[in-house]
């Protein structure tokens, strides 16, 4: 198999991250970048009305203004997320359709992933980039794939920017990284603004109106699973993902932060997580952890599992399993 | 203010300083429109500049105490005019650090959800939120007092005078230790996390800010705004000279844990210290050159006053390196999945960050210029004023 190549080490230039200016309407695009628009109010209201781009103003505001979303109505979260289709519509000429899925009752879910079946094909990082909207210009990934020699898991001598002609590597084994979705987060201890939780069915999320992007919550995460929008992500049309959720894979818009979220807009209805999809050698196993059926409880019972960091006691619901000797 | 060549200097002074400033905002307008993308930060190096200048700031608002601690607990005749100073300097450091989060945010204009009752501030749990309630009690609490003093109110009791330096002394000694525990609450970055990180905050805190003080209280005696102050300046000096030794020996003290069997922080030390083609192995020799170089003039033998200036001015710079770039980046090496990578602050920073400091030095401009317009009133009207204006030639 022929591995994807991963993104450049993060020590490249800044300015090669800067998403390219959208020919079609790069003065708009610019206008209602970030929270630009609350000042621009006070500059150049007129101006912005003159051109005829109210709506743009008018929600770029309201978002400025709403509320936790934990302490929305359901009016106001119905608002919330016509305005998200609405920028998507302007920002990226896309329709979307944005939704706030609760969780599911009793249900935990938690993922297996075993070491022995890993190839290292990054497929999952392809599917996960393009299921969730990730930014393309920039090197946001929610998953990591580390190379390390075969049979160690010795974090300090991985090599994340592996590519070598076939994977598996001679030699080499594979050991994904995502969000582990722990029990006592350290990301949502950190938080001052409580833009981060977790949900009942285990899912850390943020809400991306809410986070002032001080990146607190990734210092704090021990394994480096939060990746922060540095400019404005460039999203084209062909590559969205139209079916989104709040707390999910919308777009998101500069200066936040983002992560896995177990692909919560499709787990949440029944579907598999994108990046388990992807996998072309089943190592990956994600489940309903409540459910004593289901073939993530009969792994963690049989296999001999383990997880990242348990010094740490943030007690993840991401477990790594290696096949007997 | 009648002395002409003051005038002129002062504001050929502030018309440098507004263009800084005017300088500084630009970058902020390009880092507001581009997002932080302009900056040398990445997923790997998450806090820079902004946040290195954040802490040497805390430090130094912090550092004030040592004022007061001269005048009320040492009881050291005179200081009401220091004092004063002394609150403009932790006014203007607060003001500054809080400015430097500020620029730091991504979403700055979402600032409003850290305010009470507005917003959601993650009070007790998150540390940052602790960080942001002392820092702004400590405000409030520095302008009430400074209020206070530049009354020159002979009816304040007191008492209640022992409750606000009670008061000003805690907060101060919290402002900097919730700081360091904002770095030290977080396993994930094993260089950071030690119990030694507050009281090393501390120390270097006591250091830097005894240096500061020494150069502004040796300027405005130059400029003659402020007169007898030989022996503030003198207890300054010990204050500089005891913190240097400490600071110096907790430093020896950390090594010894890091370097004598290596543990995860050992790999962070390795790549700070004692790796010949990394830019912050220079810079921290730099600083602790500077560091090492301000005491041994502090031992030198005889007292005099530039030698002590050139020490103070080295201790500042020298802390603010250690404490700023080069304690910041290299808690973020390696990152937690084991990678290596750099950091430089872009000229968008550097911009920025100079802007802020020159708001900085106008505000202690204009507070340093009211107080001294304060002391002398209290002079001119025969009350008891002990830092005397002697601007009335």
């Amino acid at each position: 198999m022929t591995p994807l190549r991963s993104s450049p080490p993060a020590t490249h230039p800044p300015e090669a991250s800067l998403p390219p200016e959208t020919p079609a309407d790069p003065r708009r695009r610019r206008l209602l970048q970030g929270g630009a628009a609350g000042l621009l109010l006070a500059a150049g209201g007129g101006v912005l009305a003159a051109t005829g781009d109210r709506e743009a103003l008018t929600d770029s505001l309201e978002t400025l203004l709403q509320k936790h979303y934990r302490r929305m109505t359901p009016d106001e979260v119905a608002a919330a997320l016509a305005r998200i289709e609405r920028r998507a519509r302007r920002d990226h000429d896309a329709n979307i359709m944005c939704r706030n899925t609760p969780p599911l009752p009793e249900v935990a879910f938690g993922f297996a992933l075993n070491l022995s079946r890993c190839k290292g094909t990054r497929r999952c990082v392809t599917a996960c980039v393009h299921e969730n909207n990730c930014g393309r210009a920039g090197t946001l990934q929610n998953i990591r794939v580390l190379e390390m020699e075969a049979g160690r898991v010795d974090l300090t001598a991985a090599d994340p920017y592996y590519h070598p002609e076939q994977v598996p590597a001679p030699g080499k084994g594979y050991l994904p990284v995502q969000c582990q979705q722990c029990d006592d987060p350290p990301c949502v201890q950190a938080c001052p603004v409580q833009a981060t939780w977790k949900e009942p069915d285990g899912m850390v999320v943020i809400d991306y109106d809410w986070c002032i992007g001080c990146r607190y919550c990734a210092v704090a995460c021990p394994y480096a699973a939060r990746h922060f929008n540095w400019g404005e992500p460039w999203l084209p049309r062909e590559a969205i993902t139209p079916e989104t959720h709040y707390l999910g894979n919308r777009p998101r818009s500069a200066g936040v932060m983002e992560k896995c979220t177990f692909c919560l807009q499709r787990t949440r209805q029944g579907l598999l997580p994108a990046c388990q999809e992807a996998c072309p050698t089943g190592a990956r196993i994600f489940g309903n952890l409540l459910d004593p059926e289901s073939e993530i409880r009969t792994v963690l019972k049989q296999q001999r599992v383990f997880r990242l960091k348990e010094d740490l006691q943030t007690s993840p619901r991401f477990w790594y399993v290696m096949d007997g000797p | 203010m009648n002395d002409h060549r003051l005038g002129t200097g002062l504001r050929f002074w502030l018309i440098t300083l507004s263009l800084l400033i005017a300088w500084g905002g630009r970058g902020y307008g390009r880092q507001l429109r581009a997002g932080l993308a302009v900056t040398g930060l990445s997923d790997a190096i998450l806090w820079g500049l902004y946040i290195g200048n954040f802490t040497f700031l805390v430090g130094l608002a912090a550092s004030v105490v040592i004022l007061l601690f001269l005048a009320h607990i040492l009881r050291r005749p005179g200081m009401e005019g220091v004092l004063l100073l002394g609150e403009a300097v932790a006014v203007t450091a607060v003001t500054l650090s809080l400015l430097f989060v500020f620029v730091d945010l991504g979403q700055p204009l979402r600032f409003w959800h850290a305010l009470p009752l507005l917003g959601s501030l993650n009070f007790p749990r998150s540390i940052m939120a602790w960080d942001l309630v002392v820092l702004v009690l400590y405000l409030l609490a520095s302008v009430l007092f400074g209020l206070r003093l530049s009354k020159n109110d002979r009816r304040s009791s007191g008492q209640a005078i022992g409750l606000w330096i009670g008061l000003l002394l805690i907060l101060g000694l919290s402002i900097h230790t919730v700081t360091a525990f904002l770095l030290a609450a977080q396993p994930a970055r094993p260089l950071w996390h030690d119990a030694m990180l507050a009281p090393h905050f501390l120390v270097s805190a006591f250091a830097s800010g005894a240096g500061f003080l020494l150069l502004l209280l040796a300027l405005l005696e130059r400029l003659r705004l402020f007169t007898r102050l030989d022996r503030v300046i003198d207890d300054l000096g010990g204050v500089l000279r005891a913190s240097l030794l400490t600071d110096l020996f907790l430093l020896a003290v950390d090594c010894f844990v890091l370097f004598y069997r290596p543990t995860e922080a050992t790999r962070a030390a390795r790549w700070l210290y004692l790796m010949p083609d990394n830019f912050f192995t220079a810079w921290i020799g730099v600083a602790w050159g500077a560091i090492v170089t301000a005491l041994l003039l502090l031992l030198l033998p005889g007292r005099r006053r530039p030698v002590l200036l050139l020490a103070a001015a080295l201790c500042c710079v020298g802390v603010w390196m250690e404490k700023g770039l080069g304690l910041v980046v290299p808690g973020f090496v390696p990152t937690p999945l084991g990678e290596i990578a750099g950091y430089l602050p872009s000229s968008t920073e550097i911009q920025v960050a100079t802007g802020i400091w020159a708001m900085g030095a106008t505000l202690l401009t204009f507070l340093v210029r009211a107080i001294t317009r304060t002391v002398h009133a209290g002079y001119t009207a025969g009350q008891n004023t002990t830092a005397i204006n002697t601007e009335d030639r």
